[in-house]
């Protein structure tokens, strides 16, 4: 039997291996899937938990049930990979073998990265809100908080679901409003980026935005320290912002495996070519979703689209064919705005989000750069696409491929 | 897009500054744009972050950040602060050359 191994069975691992097992014969590979934890977490959803929209439980499921009978997986974590040996040894002991190898590690927080942000504010008044641990506490946290002053620091780019913290600030002012308390909270937005909008053609649409919903912004901060007894975050220049609530989206890294395997770039993300999705170092290793050095956004809905891209390419090194090299960089995004509304963003490498219809050119149902009901609806619909279509490796009806029709430049 | 002439050429440029075609760039362009900046001297610290910039966005497609310039590139980050102050990623890619760094949207 020849042996492909999946490593990571986060949204990228799990669709490969529904993919694997829908296209490869069985008596001709095993494909087997290793992951440390019982439960997937659906990422998305822990946007909506601060504010009591989802509970905790609404966004987990356990791993097994969304791979395949015939598809080994292992519970373990990975110690290390050997791609010299064409080996991985796991936590376990166990030592892996492989034809083939695809890293879907994803990526992680690391607020031990800034000096200060673990100390004696965390989990008291300074939360973040990408881990379910996280976002749960948080949500305790918000049902009695009176007020006062909450920013919203990205540390550092690049970050996984880049638009989920301004939807986070969205949903505060809308939730804050609900709770009749949004005239004694101050909300602000603290990002390293130059702007909240930085995209020509979102910028010159979305670019009152903030200010509509009194949604302060301070641009080009880098975060240097947090300093937990005088409640405020330095940046590197010594420029000073104080909190009384800091949700922070602390440094985004890949797994510490990929550092210890010595295959990561400053961030332990994987060095990968950008249109077929193999390793820049080894033949046989393949990367996909956030584990990737790609400019593409980190989402799940790239690591979907990055499937499809992925099982064709596997499949054509089997046979000895040359890569595609169609992978675009698509990403496709809704954006929660607030008040039962949302927006809905669609790019790729060289196209910036821009207005239109989507995915019917002209009809829609979804409005791209605009704030509409049929956006939030899209957005609430996602997490059962997610559990039932996503991650079980069925086709949707939307290409790999970034579409041009139905919108305007 | 704005064309203006910098250094003795034509050069193409956003709305914001920043050049639209990284082709065109030259050192004495960079010269220029750094006096614009209010930086009198590209001294060879400069140079060197600069270059960094220029080789490392060739290979990656995005303009480093901080923590790139100090991880790979080996550059302090009080150095870079003190050499292009007020947002030294931003200023750095302008005279570099390239666009302004950017989110997703
Ligand atoms: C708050 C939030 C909101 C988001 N909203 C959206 C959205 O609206 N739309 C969207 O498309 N995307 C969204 N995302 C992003 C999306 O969830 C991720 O991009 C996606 O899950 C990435 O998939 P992945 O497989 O690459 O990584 P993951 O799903 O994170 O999986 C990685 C897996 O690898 C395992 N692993 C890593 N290292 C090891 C090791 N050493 N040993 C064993 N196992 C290991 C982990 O346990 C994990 O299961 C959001 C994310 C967050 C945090």
């Amino acid at each position: 039997m020849k042996k492909i191994l999946i490593l990571g069975a986060g949204t990228a691992g799990t669709i490969m291996a529904n993919k694997l097992h829908q296209v490869l014969p069985h008596d001709e590979w095993q494909v087997t899937i290793v992951d440390q934890n019982e439960t997937h977490i659906y990422q998305p959803g822990l946007l909506f938990i601060p504010f009591n929209i989802y509970t905790c439980n609404d966004v987990i499921k356990p791993k097994r049930d969304f791979i395949p009978q015939e598809v080994e997986l292992i519970m373990s974590g990975i110690d290390v990979i050997e791609p010299e040996k064409n080996r991985v040894k796991l936590a376990n002991n166990q030592v892996l073998s492989y034809d083939y190898l695809i890293i879907a590690t994803g990526s992680h927080l690391a607020p031990d990265e800034t000096e200060g942000l673990l100390g004696d504010g965390w989990n008291k008044n300074i939360f973040e809100f990408y881990t379910l641990e996280g976002a749960c506490n948080l949500q305790k946290f918000l049902k009695h908080w009176s007020g006062g002053k909450m920013v919203l620091n990205i540390v550092e780019m690049p970050i996984k679901c880049p638009v989920a913290p301004l939807e986070f600030l969205f949903l505060a002012d809308w939730w804050f409003t609900e709770q009749g308390i949004r005239d004694k909270v101050d909300l602000t937005f603290v990002t390293p980026l130059p702007g909240a909008f930085t995209k020509p053609k979102a910028a010159s649409i979305l670019g009152d935005f903030l200010d509509k919903k009194n949604i302060h912004l301070v641009t080009e901060f880098n975060t240097g320290s947090v300093d937990s007894s005088a409640n405020k975050i330095v940046s590197f220049d010594g420029k000073e912002v104080e909190y009384d609530l800091l949700i922070t989206i602390p440094t985004n890294m890949g797994d510490a495996v990929i550092e210890r395997s010595g295959l990561g770039d400053e961030l332990n993300f994987v060095p990968t070519h950008k249109h077929t999705l193999q390793s820049k170092a080894y033949e046989n290793v393949y990367v996909i979703g956030d584990a990737t050095d790609l400019p593409s956004s980190k989402a799940g809905s790239v690591a979907h689209f990055q499937a499809d891209v992925l099982i064709e390419n596997i499949q054509r090194a089997i046979d000895g064919l040359p890569l595609v090299e169609e992978f675009d960089g698509h990403a496709n995004c809704f954006i929660e705005s607030g008040f039962g509304k949302g927006l809905l963003i669609d790019f790729n490498y060289d196209v910036e989000p821009l207005p239109g219809k989507f995915p019917l050119p002209g009809i829609g149902p979804f409005s791209l750069l605009q704030e509409t009901k049929a956006n939030h609806w899209g957005k609430m619909m996602f997490r059962w696409i997610y559990w039932n279509l996503l991650l079980r490796g069925s086709e949707l009806p939307i290409q790999a491929q970034m579409n041009m029709a139905g919108k305007t430049k | 897009m704005p064309v203006r002439e910098i250094a003795g050429v034509h050069v193409d440029f956003d709305d914001e500054g920043f050049m639209t075609n990284p082709d065109q760039w030259t050192e004495e362009i960079a010269k220029a744009l750094a006096e614009e900046e209010g930086i009198s001297e590209l001294t060879e610290g400069h140079w060197k972050v600069i270059n960094f910039i220029r080789n490392d966005y060739k290979e990656k497609g995005q303009p480093p950040t901080i923590r790139r310039m100090n991880k790979v590139g080996g550059i302090a980050t009080k150095d870079l602060y003190d050499w292009f102050p007020q947002g030294p990623a931003k200023k750095a890619a302008k005279i570099a050359g390239l666009g302004k760094p950017q989110g997703c949207v």
